[in-house]
């Protein structure tokens, strides 16, 4: 047999990989549009865009931002771990981002039902009387945010699917490319919100 | 596995890593307080894609991955900043 | 020498953990997974262009022929999104691509062979759903398949349905695309370097990058439109502060780089068959190769042509129309290429070479109407006319969909492992070219005279364009019925297809005809460039 890879093999490690950063390529352009409408509208209502970020609790943000960082980091410690064999330490590392995870869900579900309680979601009658950038970039907030939560979800999924392999010992230290392709995957989570961040909370 | 040799970045550097992005969100969020007009949205951008590049090539190991995809990463966010520039050409100046 | 032997079982005959129908529809094996998609799409094929037919009888004269307005503006939107999303967006890539592409870099599958029959079902339930909207809530939808807002948001019939539809199969498109580009890096046979890797790879490669990269842009769109349904978002509602002309940025930064997803494997096939009948090298490797890549990086960047009526800045216009010039050079250079490389060779007048013939043909008369359409004075006279209509069916049928028929002749054989009636296939050729003919030409001159497109009434000085176009599409759909049969006969009762019947040399004419299920015994060692017709080419049938 030659090195190719039949049926019946795995997938190598760089194969996995590269499928990885090509599908985050494809969820990067899929953020990218609405990246792109933001940069339309922000440069047409550029004051409305600064009461609208005003309106939203920076701190909450900062807060959620620090979560994620330490959350990458600790995947990606999950990961050496991995490497190193350490599977205890494997384990623990993915719990720690579980509940960071799990922690900016929580954050961001107390966001949303505060503005909620002022009567602010899309379509809704009192977002309608506000100025017209004001009523956009509240669109582009829960939109984006919204979308990006629903990766938050899908990471946590991934990551918990990793806890159970690694707990099995189907994902251990000679063959780990879910892990890996996992871990890739949150890190994406993380770099859509580096950019979410400034441009939603920060440019008041 | 096989014939790759897997970089396995150490607990330490990860560590530094993550105290230099949580400096820049810091930095960040300092400079928003400080009312710079139109400049607090580069500066806000510019750190950000920062802390964006470290992530990719420290978190994701782009830095000991190959050329090939060292080009498509940089590639693609190329492109997109093209798609953006060419959308541009048409709000700009209409 | 043939690689491999014909003890071994063929890819249609190999029993595995699963047998009869569920080793179909559980099968990961490449091939079959081609052949899934193959029926699929001739299933769908026909079906749209019946639709197109009942349109064309409906245009036959003017006022109501057979049918309402609505129907009308339902069948022309249906037509579309079957047409585009189902058909031709996957269509090459996912057949030919699927069956062709690991045989020919010399691999036993594509790298994720799990996720490619995923993308199958994730294909299938799109083009069911496509279809379902068609029955479901306010009736079908009529806003066209550009789906364009406002009135896609305000139209009652069910367009979230068909948005959903085209979301998931560029969903499934773009697991594909990932597919093969993977595949590509990662499982070409020893020794194939890049530039020795067939064109067609090469093109698909091109193609999957397009796929990955600008699909998700659509799907975001799409959602948004969604949004802008359910939620009242107001992204593209001028009452709201919203834009319009943004939706349609967003559409076509996806949907022209399509129209490259759609044409690239396209020239990629008659690139493989013009070398094998005129059994001579073809000309100029690197430049098609460079070409194609060079297409789908400057396609990327011209989609604003679209919109030169829209009300875009002037400078954005002049910058769109200039790349759209650009954008000409590489396929132009393609055609000379192919030209080039029958010069002189000892050509071989075989169906499949035919229709690439006609191809070649077609695709300059659409690519030239494309440079009318492209530059800004001619395109105000001709926007929204039936000569836009004319021109992307000579690009999509008379290009892409003539490449198909090449292809599906050429690869026949070793797909199915019989042959088909040459005679047969060569009428049904007539009865395809000009039937297509006669139903698209006249379509340019409607189109200068004034006449609308997506209309379902005309003026009475339309009456005979009009008319020749009708009776065009019936030879067309008569031609195109004789070619099914002539495959559905020959499925039945061809004669077994020797491994080579075309004297080709890309790897997949040197395992047997069908190939067995991993295609390869042993995986061949490439030591030189492809399309090397040497002296000894002859013996090896």
């Amino acid at each position: 047999m030659t090195e190719n890879h039949t049926h019946t093999e795995h997938i190598d490690s760089e194969t996995g990989k590269l499928g990885m950063w090509i599908f985050l390529f494809t969820e990067l352009f899929l953020f990218g549009g609405l990246f792109l409408v933001y940069a339309i509208f922000r440069a047409k209502y550029s004051a409305d865009f600064h009461h609208g970020a005003a309106e939203l609790n920076a701190f909450i943000g900062a807060i959620n931002t620090v979560f994620l960082l330490i959350s990458s980091m600790t995947v990606a410690g999950a990961l050496t771990a991995m490497q190193k064999g350490d599977r205890r330490m494997t384990m623990l590392l993915l719990t720690v981002t579980l509940m960071l995870a799990a922690l900016f869900l929580l954050n961001k579900y107390f966001e949303w039902s505060h503005k909620f309680e002022y009567h602010i979601w899309p379509g809704s009658p009192v977002l309608k009387n506000m100025p017209q950038g004001e009523l956009l970039f509240f669109g582009l907030y829960y939109m984006m945010t919204g979308l990006h939560a629903l990766h938050v979800i899908v990471g946590m999924v991934l990551l918990s699917i990793n806890l159970v392999k690694v707990k099995a010992g189907t994902v251990n230290a000679g063959r780990y490319v879910i892990l890996e392709n996992s871990a890739l995957y949150w890190h994406l989570v993380d770099l859509i919100w580096i950019f979410l961040f400034p441009l939603l909370y920060l440019i008041t | 596995m096989k014939d790759e040799k897997q970089h396995i970045s150490s607990y330490a550097s990860l560590t530094v890593v993550l105290v230099i992005l949580l400096t820049l969100t810091t930095i960040s969020v300092l400079v928003t307080g400080i009312h710079l007009g139109p400049v607090t949205v580069a500066v806000a951008l510019v750190i950000a894609s920062v802390k964006v590049a470290i992530v990719i090539t420290q978190f994701m190991h782009l830095r000991f991955e190959n050329l090939f995809l060292k080009l498509a990463v940089s590639g693609v966010f190329t492109l997109f900043a093209l798609v953006i520039l060419i959308t541009f050409i048409d709000y700009f100046f209409r | 020498m043939t690689m491999g032997n014909d003890t071994q079982p063929s890819y249609l005959e190999y029993q595995g953990k699963h047998k009869g129908l569920a080793g179909w529809l559980l099968s990961t094996d490449h091939k079959r997974i081609g052949l899934l998609y193959l029926y699929a799409i001739i299933v769908f094929f026909f079906v749209a262009a019946f639709l197109g037919l009942l349109m064309r009888i409906e245009l036959i004269a003017p006022g109501k022929t057979i049918m309402e307005p609505q129907t009308y503006n339902g069948l022309f939107t249906i037509h579309g999104i079957i047409m585009i999303f189902v058909i031709v967006i996957p269509g090459m890539a996912a057949v030919f691509g699927n069956f062709f592409l690991p045989i020919m870099i010399g691999a036993r599958d594509v790298a994720f062979p799990k996720l490619n029959l995923f993308s199958w079902y994730l294909y299938i339930t799109g083009a069911l759903l496509g279809v379902l909207s068609q029955f479901i809530g306010n009736g079908p939808p009529d806003t066209g398949w550009t789906f364009y807002v406002p009135y896609s948001v305000e139209s009652d019939t069910s367009v979230i349905w068909a948005l959903t539809a085209a979301f998931i199969l560029g969903f499934s498109s773009i697991l594909t695309g990932l597919n093969f580009i993977v595949t590509i890096h990662r499982l070409r046979a020893p020794g194939m370097k890049w530039m020795r890797m067939p064109l067609f790879p090469w093109a698909i490669y091109a193609t999957a990058w397009t796929q990955v990269l600008a699909t998700p842009i659509i799907g975001i769109t799409l959602l948004m439109v969604i949004a802008e349904r359910v939620l009242n978002i107001g992204f593209f509602d001028p009452a709201l502060g919203g834009d319009p002309l943004l939706y349609q940025h967003l559409f076509w930064i996806y949907s022209h780089p399509a129209v490259y997803i759609m044409i690239l494997p396209a020239m990629g096939v008659v690139t493989e068959i013009f070398p094998t009948f005129s059994q001579k090298p073809v000309f100029g490797y690197t430049a098609i190769m460079i070409s194609s890549l060079a297409i789908a990086l400057v396609g990327y960047f011209v989609w604003g042509h679209h919109m030169f009526t829209a009300g875009m800045s002037y400078y954005a216009r002049w910058f769109f129309s200039f790349l759209t010039f650009i954008v000409a050079i590489p396929s132009a250079i393609k055609v000379f290429n192919w030209i080039s490389t029958m010069y002189g060779g000892s050509i071989d007048l075989k169906p499949p070479l035919l229709y690439a013939i006609a191809f070649i043909f077609l695709f300059m008369i659409g690519g030239f109407t494309g440079l009318v359409l492209g530059s800004l004075a001619t395109n105000v006279q001709t926007h929204d006319t039936a000569f836009v209509v004319a021109h992307f069916h000579y690009i999509i049928f008379g290009g892409m969909g003539f490449a198909f028929f090449a292809g599906i002749h050429y690869w026949y054989p070793k797909m199915f492992g019989k042959m088909y009636n040459n005679r047969v296939a060569n009428i049904a050729w007539g009865f395809n070219f000009i039937g297509f003919n006669l139903l698209y030409f006249p379509h340019f001159i409607l189109g200068i005279q004034g006449m609308p497109r997506r209309s379902y009434d005309y003026l009475p000085q339309f009456h005979t364009g009009h008319f020749i176009s009708t009776i065009g599409a019936f030879i067309l759909i008569a031609g195109m019925l004789l070619m099914l049969f002539n495959f559905i006969r020959a499925g039945r009762r061809g004669i077994k297809a020797p491994a080579n019947p075309w004297h080709g040399v890309t790897l997949e004419w040197k395992i047997p005809s069908p190939p067995p299920h991993e295609n390869f015994e042993e995986i061949p060692e490439i030591t030189s460039k492809p399309y090397f017709f040497g002296s000894s080419d002859k013996t090896k049938q």
